[in-house]
């Protein structure tokens, strides 16, 4: 659907505010003209009939009323749109947040995060223009030159008639030059973002810069793009600004022809001084609401082009919801097999599948290693277990019941996930811990820190477990990221446990320790990991090995080296190009 | 605010003379605009007096003219601002550089984060309209007003000391009015965004673990409620700068009133022509066109004033270092020689390399080992002249880094470390930064040697944003193509293969190795905490805790039972580490 619709749509939800901003819109419009005829009335009683000032008195008492209500009628115009456009920013916004929550990791994962903020959050109050002030102008710039057309012409036809035929002029000729220069002018201020892009590029790369000895020299060159743009751009905006200088043109020289035209006829003697005046207050404010569309219309198309983003995300199709959730479960997840019977996954939803024909059986209580080459599958096999998506065929049991009957958060509070990089949020770090446990105890946190080798770090803190962590707060190293994930899924003790390991770019002395504290984290918990080492593959009781979307092998170590296939392929490779 | 409102105006200095024709072409276009009506109020003034038509021609005349000048006018006021404005911008953007360049990177080290860089370049972006919004707007203001003072003063003083009366409380006082009603809450409305940021960003990263903990309904739930607080006080801030456009309003048609009221006596006495009752009314209602961008101008001058506040803090600060003022010559010899060295970094309490010394020979092979955060890197920092240390000197050559110019030091050594940064441009590009002469063949070579043999068929393919669209592996070779490119006699590499997998990094390493082989023999230095085929280095020290625990060669470290021992015992128990996921 043409995105202008869609917004439109958007403004139907609310219709009251926008209905009253154009109603007042319009009432500030007619008290202007009252203002116009009280004005014209008092100048010719002033100027013709030379009377003092008693004569004038009451005239002035009403235009002073006129002002005091058209400026209340402007704002309060002003202050409708201002509500309409809020409620929609809120319910825009909200309904964002849903979807990303529907969404979820599976999506978020594939997104660069930085982006999709701005989207939400910018995106969002781009649109504020559209709707506060482009769609009442739309409106107003027909209604206010009509309602003074209409008593224009009662007054005097012949101006009625030249600012009838006037005034299409501008928004044709806003059509016209507009569609050949907006391209330009849109193409132009892409090349200047792009060109404030480049200078971020610049300072965020000075450190490179300076590591070749070439910072200094670089002071030229952004003068010397700044330069080339400016030319550039000054061409295109001698072409641009045309349209401007036709537009002004229309309502300068409208007004002119009006004076003369009204002035000839006064000399005449076919019009009166009073409706001459009126005629000739009105005429700027007859072109006033149509050439101000056309830069209320440019402040709403920057927004429009974040609506194409914004409605992007909100048509992204939705995993389907689990259709019967059971009121409560007595499972013991601890002691239950979890059965993959025939599973396939595709990501957008057409044919090519980045799991199938998926079977396997993950006994309680096992550590089950999952293996295979980057793309093989393995980060969708755990994203389906931990029911960020749901299988699009075939099932999931456990102890009988399919995991799509189970509510996922129920199941979810029986799983605990160590990830690759996990997120801590700016918070405390006790907030942090906390999360896996709102209830858990100083004593219950402290067991935590210590069992996974955290106690110095959490001394070397300032305010120990207190200190505020995150992008805003301490660095923590990756290194210890890992293991406070580890104590975060030490808290929770829910019986099954989806771990990624840690790949091996942190120094030995750490890995040693991260592995020691891996291993005790695994015992007497179903623990699905995706394995990085080959000692964690070694080790563990059952192995899937995954390639193409399908799993080729499974069993533990020994049996799969008997077997001629991928696994032991691939370790002899390995081994041979490693040896020394 | 005004002290950095004087800095903001040093810098744009050199163009005062465009400001100043930018904001006499505003006042021509309002000043036609202002001629336009008064001369068709005097043409029908006149007309209704049936004079001879010969008195008409003049207002015909002027309607004329002031109609086409009005727009004529507006177009090269608006050429010249936006002219005016790009000069300003790049003014600034190369000032600001200027500033920042010395700073780098060791003053920056809290600007890290992309984020704040960003939002320095929208800091920037928002000073671009400086000119065109806070300091234009007044000054038009101002020489209308005087125009009207000029134009009543021809009738009596005193309609110049009343209406300028209205314009004074035009142009000052709703601004304060409202600026005094709207106080902080802009500072509240960018306080409360950033919190929806960080809370968005927390929500859209940390996704997964708010859902495994159960907390993705409570953490959406804060972030309605800031966006509902945010949506209110932009209601107020709204419903206040709404007001402007109504309030100025009011002020002109007060002054219409009150000059009505003086008018009406003068004229029924015949002290003043009536023909000029209209003519007077309609230039005091034009004239106030000029006032309505003013309270704007006083918000943005508030945004262009923190903008500029936060940019002045952060170049204020003094450089690391001081590079001297006549450099002497790059020595010959590139041995290097670190004597005694301690060094902190700010705001730390623990010195990230005390009392070390070592030497690195000419064409010597010299590893540095040890755990994370033993101060490794702190070694190339150093040696590159990024800080100064608090004791000790570094000499090359048998000459005080100190007394060389930095640049020339970087330019002699080849570094690659673990975070290669790749600006967003082609290929080419981001290799010629090494060496800006090198023709393609050279090139090409480079890429080969570093195994990106695909890549010399498309010297001129966009790498994207940072380098987005090459993998981290194609990334760091690129940066060995660099260092290449460079042909320093000393390469650092400070875990440069990190990224790479292990049949590549044994290729590339070995490359190296030969590179350093040619003649003339270049120096190697090499910091890792991964112990790979240790025995080729002429000679290894172990750091811990910046200090030197041990040195020697492999077999003689090996022997001695220490850290470097147990680490090399811990790394070949776990290794080999990777096996089928590759890197």
């Amino acid at each position: 659907m043409n995105l202008d619709r869609r917004l439109l749509l958007l403004a139907k939800q609310y219709p009251i505010p926008f209905i009253a901003s154009i109603l007042f819109g319009l009432l500030g419009g007619i008290a202007l003209i009252g203002q116009a005829s009280l004005l014209s009335r008092i100048i010719d009683t002033i100027f013709l009939k030379h009377t003092g000032l008693e004569n004038i008195l009451k005239l002035l008492f009403l235009f002073a009323l006129f002002s005091i209500f058209r400026a209340l009628f402007n704002w309060t115009s002003e202050s409708e749109a201002n509500r309409g456009t809020l409620k929609i920013k809120q319910s825009l916004h909200e309904r964002l947040m849903e979807k990303l929550s529907a969404l979820g990791p599976a999506y978020t994962g594939s997104v660069q995060s930085g982006k999709l903020s701005v989207n939400l959050l910018k995106g969002v109050e781009s649109l504020d223009p559209y709707f506060s002030q482009y769609i009442p102008q739309l409106a107003l710039s027909s209604l206010i030159p009509l309602t003074i057309l209409a008593v224009v012409f009662p007054t005097d036809v012949f101006s009625g008639f030249i600012l009838l035929t006037t005034a299409p002029l501008i928004p044709l000729f806003m059509l016209l030059i507009g569609k050949a220069a907006k391209k330009v002018t849109a193409k132009q201020w892409e090349t200047l973002s792009r060109m404030s892009g480049n200078f971020l590029d610049v300072l965020q790369g000075l450190t490179t810069l300076k590591l070749f000895g070439r910072s200094r020299e670089r002071k030229q060159s952004i003068f010397e793009i700044s330069e080339a743009f400016r030319h550039a751009t000054m061409k295109v905006l001698k072409v641009a600004f045309l349209s401007s200088l036709a537009l002004e043109l229309v309502g300068t020289i409208g007004t002119a022809i009006i004076a003369v035209s009204i002035g000839l006829r006064l000399w005449n003697g076919s019009i009166g001084f009073e409706s001459a005046l009126f005629i000739l207050l009105l005429t700027p404010d007859f072109y006033l609401p149509l050439r101000q569309l056309g830069t209320k219309f440019h402040a709403g198309m920057e927004g429009v082009s974040a609506a194409h983003d914004i409605f992007t995300l909100l048509d992204k199709p939705e995993p389907e919801k689990e259709i019967t959730a059971h009121p409560s479960d007595t499972l013991d997840y601890s002691k239950e097999n979890i059965v993959f019977e025939n599973v396939r996954f595709s990501y957008d939803g057409s044919g090519t599948y980045a799991l199938q024909q998926i079977n396997c059986t993950l006994k309680p209580c096992n550590t089950i290693a999952i293996t295979g080459p980057s793309g093989a599958g393995k980060t969708t096999f755990i994203n389906l277990l931990l029911r960020f998506i749901d299988p699009c065929g075939g099932a999931i049991m456990i102890g009988g019941k399919a995991l799509q009957s189970i509510e996922r958060e129920q199941w979810l509070q029986r799983v605990a996930w160590i990830p690759q990089h996990p997120y801590f949020f700016n918070a405390t770090l006790r907030e942090n811990l906390l999360l896996a446990k709102k209830d858990a105890t100083e004593d219950e946190l402290m067991t935590a820190v210590e069992y996974c080798r955290l106690g110095s770090f959490v001394d070397s803190l300032p305010q120990g477990l207190d200190t505020h962590i995150g992008e805003q707060g301490t660095r923590i190293s990756g290194g210890e990221a890992q293991r406070l994930s580890f104590a975060r899924a030490f808290i929770k003790e829910a019986p099954i446990l989806v771990l990624d390991e840690p790949t091996s770019h942190t120094d030995p002395t750490l890995e040693q320790e991260l592995l020691e504290s891996m291993n005790r984290l695994t015992k007497g918990k179903t623990s699905v990991i995706i394995a990085h080492r080959l000692s964690t593959v070694k080790d563990a009781d059952h192995i899937l090995v995954f390639d193409k979307g399908r799993i080729v092998q499974s069993g533990s170590h020994s049996s799969l080296m008997k077997e001629d296939g991928f696994y032991r392929n691939a370790l002899r490779t390995f081994q041979e190009n490693t040896a020394v | 605010m005004i002290s950095v409102l004087k800095s903001l105006l040093q810098i744009v200095r050199p163009y005062q003379w465009w400001m100043l024709l930018a904001a006499v072409m505003g006042f021509a276009t309002v000043g036609s605009g202002i001629g336009l009506l008064v001369s068709s109020a005097y043409i029908i003034a006149k007309a209704s007096l049936h004079p001879p038509f010969t008195e008409l021609q003049l207002g015909i005349a002027g309607v004329r003219f002031f109609g086409i000048a009005r727009g004529v006018l507006r177009y090269i006021e608006r050429l010249v601002s936006h002219n005016t404005t790009f000069k300003i911008l790049s003014k600034l953007r190369i000032w600001f550089y200027e500033s920042l360049e010395p700073l780098a990177p060791a003053r920056l080290m809290h600007y890290k984060s992309g984020d704040l860089l960003q939002r320095i370049t929208g800091d920037i972006d928002t000073l671009e309209n400086l000119y065109a919004r806070v300091i234009a707007p007044p000054l038009t203001a101002l020489m209308v007003s005087v125009l009207l003072w000029i134009l009543m003063g021809k009738f009596s003083l005193m309609f110049s000391v009343t209406l300028f009366c209205f314009q004074a409380a035009a142009a000052v006082g709703i601004p304060l009015f409202t600026g005094y009603l709207n106080r902080g809450t802009a500072s509240k409305i960018s306080a409360l965004q950033t919190e929806l940021q960080t809370k968005t960003l927390d929500c859209i990263q940390g996704i997964g673990d708010l859902m495994l903990f159960n907390r993705l309904d409570d953490h959406i739930r804060k972030i309605h409620e800031l966006k509902k607080r945010e949506l209110a006080l932009q209601r107020k801030q709204t419903l206040i700068q709404k007001s402007h456009e109504s309030l100025t309003g009011l002020l002109m048609n007060a002054a219409v009133l009150v000059l009505l009221w003086m008018l009406a006596p003068e004229v029924s006495a015949g002290n003043i022509n009536g023909v000029y009752t209209a003519v007077i009314i309609i230039a005091v209602m034009a004239s106030f066109e000029a006032f309505l961008p003013l309270p704007d101008a006083v918000q943005h001058l508030e945004a262009n004033a923190t903008a500029g506040k936060r940019l002045f803090e952060i170049v204020d600060a003094q450089p690391a270092i001081i590079v001297p003022e006549s450099p002497e010559k790059f020595p010959a010899d590139s041995t290097i020689r670190f004597e005694n060295i301690t060094f902190s970094y700010p705001e730390t309490s623990f010195p990230a390399l005390s009392e070390v010394s070592f030497t690195i020979r000419e064409g010597e092979k010299f590893a540095i080992v040890g755990p994370s955060g033993a101060g490794k890197s702190t070694i190339t920092s150093l040696l590159l002249r990024f800080w100064d240390p608090a004791q000790g000197n570094i000499h090359i050559g048998n000459k005080n880094i100190r007394h060389l110019d930095p640049e020339v030091i970087r330019k002699n050594t080849g570094i690659v470390d673990r975070k290669t940064y790749l600006f967003g441009t082609t290929i080419r590009e981001n290799l010629l930064l090494a060496k800006p002469d090198a023709d393609d063949e050279e090139l090409k070579q480079s890429l080969l040697f570093a195994g990106l043999g695909s890549f010399t068929a498309k010297l001129d393919k966009w790498v994207g944003q940072h380098g987005m669209n090459l993998s981290g592996g194609e990334r760091q070779r690129m940066a060995i193509a660099r260092m290449l490119l460079q042909n320093a006699p000393v390469i650092v590499l400070d875990e440069a293969t990190a990224n790479l997998d292990t049949l590549t990094e044994k290729s590339v390493m070995y490359s190296i190795l030969e590179l350093c082989r040619q003649k003339p023999a270049k120096s190697l230095l090499v910091i890792t905490h991964r112990l790979r085929d240790m025995a080729q280095y002429d000679k290894i020290i172990v750091l811990e805790k910046g200090t030197i625990v041990e040195q020697g060669s492999h077999d003689e470290l090996l022997k001695n039972n220490g850290l470097y021992a147990s680490m090399w015992s811990l790394q070949h128990r776990l290794n080999p580490p990777e096996l089928l996921t590759g890197s």
